[in-house]
């Protein structure tokens, strides 16, 4: 039955009850959303709403499957600065490696 | 906590954030952090701007979709107008739904509509505020198009057998707009007090509208 269906496609499996509990978003939760809207948006429109899904869609399904909804959309947006030259690769792996170096030594963000 | 060091030299503005309560561990929020960081130095994003767009976030929220189905209640022109083209209806009460198509439907004695986007998390976030966890939930995504009385149930929302179920999907193209039933008792309160009456889970459809002050 869930042969050949994409990873986003769940429509109609079965799957668990909903945890109806309410989710106060955390900071970095927020500040993903609100880079996400930035990037998007005019002036600035580095890709639109469904490069962004195609984007999340091309995830491997383990990653889909395993991941918090906003660990997919800032993986996605790192996917499209790439994608679209606004960051290379070289320099975000620096600069997580500086990140995590900091928090590694009780730094702060 | 932790203070921040200036082991680097740029002077770019990062000090708008406070460090927040639980410090990051995992991978994807140090990435966050990088991507934010690199975009302020290359003055690609300011963080003057990521802290606006995160109060825009915040002022956002469902108090605009409960205006709209106050005033339906009670301005039937306004209603027939938001059932024909939700996008200009909504607009007249200064709510700009950009780029998709809005659909207003409305839940009668005899018709109930609920809302879900089983690709995605699709939601019209100008009329609702943020969308809640459970609306991206898989098990949300996957269920409400199967078993919709089996999830109302578990929102608390208990449908007579007469009454018939629409489950309505969005997309990144088409939002949708559930308009609750007006409760019994209501007549002849004013529009701010229908709309106090509408909550977010009655915009989405897996609630009702809220009984007035002192009904069951």
């Amino acid at each position: 039955m869930t042969t050949n269906r994409a990873i986003s496609d769940l429509g109609g499996l079965p799957a668990g009850p909903i945890d109806t509990h309410e989710h106060e978003a955390t900071l970095v939760e927020r500040r993903i959303d609100a880079m996400m809207m930035l990037l998007r948006a005019k002036p600035r429109a580095f890709w639109v709403t469904d490069e962004n899904r195609r984007t999340i869609e091309s995830l491997t399904p383990e990653f889909y499957e395993g991941s918090a909804y906003y660990e997919r959309w800032v993986t996605a947006m790192r996917a499209l600065l790439i994608e679209k030259g606004v960051l290379d690769e070289a320099e975000i792996e620096a600069k997580l490696a500086e990140v995590r170096a900091r928090y590694a030594a009780g730094g702060a963000a | 906590m932790s203070t921040h060091t200036h082991d680097h030299d740029h002077d770019h503005d990062h000090t708008t954030f406070q460090p927040d309560i639980k410090d990051p561990s995992q991978e994807w929020e140090f990435l966050e952090i990088a991507l934010r960081e690199l975009l302020i130095e290359k003055q690609i994003l300011s963080a003057r701007e990521i802290a606006d767009e995160m109060e825009a976030w915040e002022r956002k929220s469902p108090e605009a979709g409960a205006r709209v189905v106050a005033r339906a209640w009670c301005d039937d022109g306004f209603r027939q107008r938001l059932l024909a083209d939700a996008n200009s209806a909504v607009a007249e009460l200064g709510v700009e739904i950009e780029s998709v198509e809005l659909i207003a439907v409305e839940n009668t004695a005899d018709l109930h509509h609920m809302v879900v986007c089983t690709l995605c998390s699709c939601y019209p976030r100008g009329l609702l505020g943020v969308p809640p966890l459970w609306y991206k939930s898989f098990e949300y995504r996957s269920r409400a198009v199967r078993e919709p009385r089996a999830v109302l149930a578990e929102f608390g929302t208990e449908l007579a057998d007469s009454v018939e179920v629409r489950v309505l999907d969005s997309t990144a193209d088409c939002r949708h707009l559930v308009i609750p039933a007006r409760p019994a008792g209501t007549e002849g309160l004013s529009e701010d007090a229908l709309a106090a009456l509408v909550g977010r889970d009655s915009l989405i459809g897996t609630a009702l509208a809220r009984a007035p002050h002192g009904e069951a």
